[in-house]
């Protein structure tokens, strides 16, 4: 697919800016600060509903203003449709597709499909593991718009239960009271009420746990191959560039996980419930939900070595970038369709051999935007058509 | 900030549910501007709705008297139970005509960010009404969200082993959705399709 048209009101340092754009290659270059990953992030969200530099809303809208829209016509096989996106901080978004309001704004996502890499994504590789766990997940709504809702009941089941946990801890730790009896049933404690709540959580937890985690390991062993040939490319064969996941469930299953195996759901499911049942006591005690797809990682190694700690920094850089491009290969085989490509910033980092390498892999993609604040930067032959981008003007060069 | 009165009315009224500072200051002036007998009427309303409406002490739906109309309707099947979260969801399953039994009101779901346990809700009193052994069949039917399908699954481990049928009300309804805001037609659906829940 490509985006044939942007438009922004009052998005970033924007008040409004109307940009035609091609299939090919498109690079905007600017000096420093002068708006050109404003341009790609109103892409990106788009795609995503969410930007790759802030993780609220509001400095996405312009200072001053109460809210930006983003209008995209996007051409997918020839056909055209037309997405916009109302972003309204502190009040919720709305999303319009053809010019018709959509109920749930993220019904929107899969109509524009990006692969986004920034400077950022360097946090993929150094950082938390919650930027590499978030990684899968954005990518499993970018291949099943789906998962934004499972990853949403999630998050909500995850809250009550540590809430409960939280809330309960007295009671669970048996100090609790007994409970005046009941006429027609036993005496329930309030320990046991407490317990027989806990249990009911665990089991909404594992309900939508046991799935998530199942669909992240098979979108790793998917992942996996296509990553060791992006970065195989990209480094002309330095080393191998290898990932695992590292799960929170007991060790003998978490080792067969580590080792590349995708366990059957139900035994999945199975073991997300033993472990709640064997961590209990400590989950009461420190009042947080301990296992789960929100305490695992993906642990990367380059060569033999951990990549966070030991990678250089422009190995860590080409590590990053190896995941993104895998995540495009994965995406565009999966939907037989081409992702829009989104570079910025990326060639000022890399050495020169890379740069090559890395234009040599994007030059069939059906879209590209580049951004750049050096030209000179970019190898020549993906500079294609070239934005100048000055204080918020955005203008075509020859 | 104003004088005594007005500003004392404010505060009463931005502590009603969905009503914010700003509402609550325009529905005092609104108030202030109105002739005395439409303020009175509210009033009397206001006084009469805490002086004759009461939880009805079978089923926890409101009620005007001891029993609420359904409770006190002899009709009315006594060997099934719905049990719903709020008052609302038996006027949302009335309107289907689907179901002749009585309802159990539990007053909300168990939610624990909202401090919400199984303590506050009616539970215990579900049990008592069970004792007798009448009932035979449970639907339940709290709300198609998180919260809801907690309440369900307490719920069914709650009854399990007391030889009673559980159902819950098929999908169809919309998920993360409110019970009474399904049209009848999907609601009435939702009730003849629907299953039986294993704890
Ligand atoms: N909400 C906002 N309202 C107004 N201006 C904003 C807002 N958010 C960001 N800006 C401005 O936008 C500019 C940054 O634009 P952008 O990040 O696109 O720069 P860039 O051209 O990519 O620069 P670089 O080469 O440094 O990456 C900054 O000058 C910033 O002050
Ligand atoms: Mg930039
Ligand atoms: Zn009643």
């Amino acid at each position: 697919m490509f985006v044939r048209h942007l438009t922004v009101g009052d998005f970033r340092s924007y008040p409004s800016a109307e940009l035609p754009l091609e299939p090919g290659i498109t690079t905007f270059v600017g000096l420093n600060g002068q708006g050109k990953t404003n341009l790609v992030e109103a892409i990106g969200y788009l795609a995503s509903l969410s930007s790759h530099r802030v993780s609220s809303d509001a400095p996405l809208v312009r200072f001053g203003a109460g809210q930006a829209i983003i209008r995209g016509a996007v051409v997918r096989d020839g056909r055209e449709s037309m997405v916009e996106i109302e972003i309204n901080p502190g009040r919720a978004n709305r999303a319009r597709l053809n010019k018709s309001a959509l109920t749930r704004t993220r019904d929107v996502l899969g109509q524009v499909r990006t692969v986004l890499f920034a400077p950022e994504d360097l946090a993929l590789v150094k950082g938390d593991p919650s930027e590499r766990r978030g990684f899968l997940d954005d990518l499993l709504v970018a291949r099943q718009p789906r998962w934004a809702g499972a990853r949403g009941d999630y998050d909500r089941i995850l809250k009550q239960r540590n809430a409960l946990l939280k809330s309960a801890a007295p009671v669970l730790r048996g100090r609790g009271k007994q409970r005046r009896p009941v006429e027609g049933s036993d005496t329930v404690s309030e320990r046991e009420s407490a317990l027989h709540t806990l249990e009911v959580w665990n089991t909404q937890l594992a309900q939508v746990a046991a799935p998530l985690l199942y669909a992240r390991l098979r979108l790793l062993r998917d992942l996996a191959p296509l990553l060791g040939k992006a970065y195989d490319e990209v480094s002309a064969g330095q080393s191998d560039a290898r990932v695992a996941y590292r799960s929170s469930l007991r060790e003998a299953m978490a080792a067969r996980i580590a080792d590349g195996e995708v366990p059957e759901l139900d035994e999945l499911h199975a073991e997300l419930l033993e472990t709640f049942a064997e961590v209990r006591a400590q989950e009461i005690e420190r009042g947080v939900t301990l296992v789960g797809p929100h305490r695992d990682d993906v642990v990367l190694t380059l060569g033999e070595l951990p990549a966070k700690g030991y990678a250089s920094h422009g190995e860590s850089w080409s590590f990053a970038l190896g995941l993104k491009l895998a995540a495009y290969h994965l995406l565009r085989h999966d939907l037989g369709d081409d992702p829009v490509l989104i570079l910025d910033d990326v060639f000022a980092e890399l050495d020169a051999g890379r740069r090559e390498r890395l234009a040599a892999m994007v030059a069939d993609c059906e879209q590209v935007l580049i951004t750049a604040a050096v030209e000179a930067d970019v190898p020549p032959e993906l500079r294609g058509r070239t934005y100048a981008v000055t204080l918020g003007e955005v203008t075509a060069r020859e | 900030m104003y004088e005594g009165a007005v500003q004392d009315l404010i505060d009463e009224l931005g502590r009603l549910p969905g009503v914010g500072p700003k509402s609550a200051q325009r529905i005092a002036f609104h108030l202030l501007q109105s002739d005395a007998v439409d303020v009175q009427r509210l009033t009397d309303a206001l006084t009469q709705v805490k002086a004759k409406v009461r939880f009805c002490v079978i089923c926890h739906n409101i009620a005007e008297s001891e029993q609420c109309r359904i409770c006190a309707d002899p009709r009315r099947d006594l060997t099934s139970i719905c049990v719903v979260e709020e008052p609302k969801d038996v006027v949302a399953i009335e309107r289907t005509r689907e179901f002749r039994g009585r309802y159990h009101v539990l007053g909300g779901a168990i939610s624990p960010i909202d401090g919400i346990g199984p303590d506050d809700l009616t539970f215990r009193e579900l049990m008592t009404r069970l004792a007798s052994g009448e009932v035979t069949e449970i639907i339940i039917a709290t709300d198609p969200n998180l919260e809801g399908e907690a309440t369900a699954s307490y719920l069914a481990r709650f009854l399990k082993g007391m030889g009673i049928k559980i159902t819950r009300l098929a999908s169809g309804l919309p998920v993360g959705g409110d019970l009474e805001y399904a049209d009848e037609v999907t609601l009435g659906r939702a009730f003849e399709g629907r299953r039986l829940l294993d704890a």
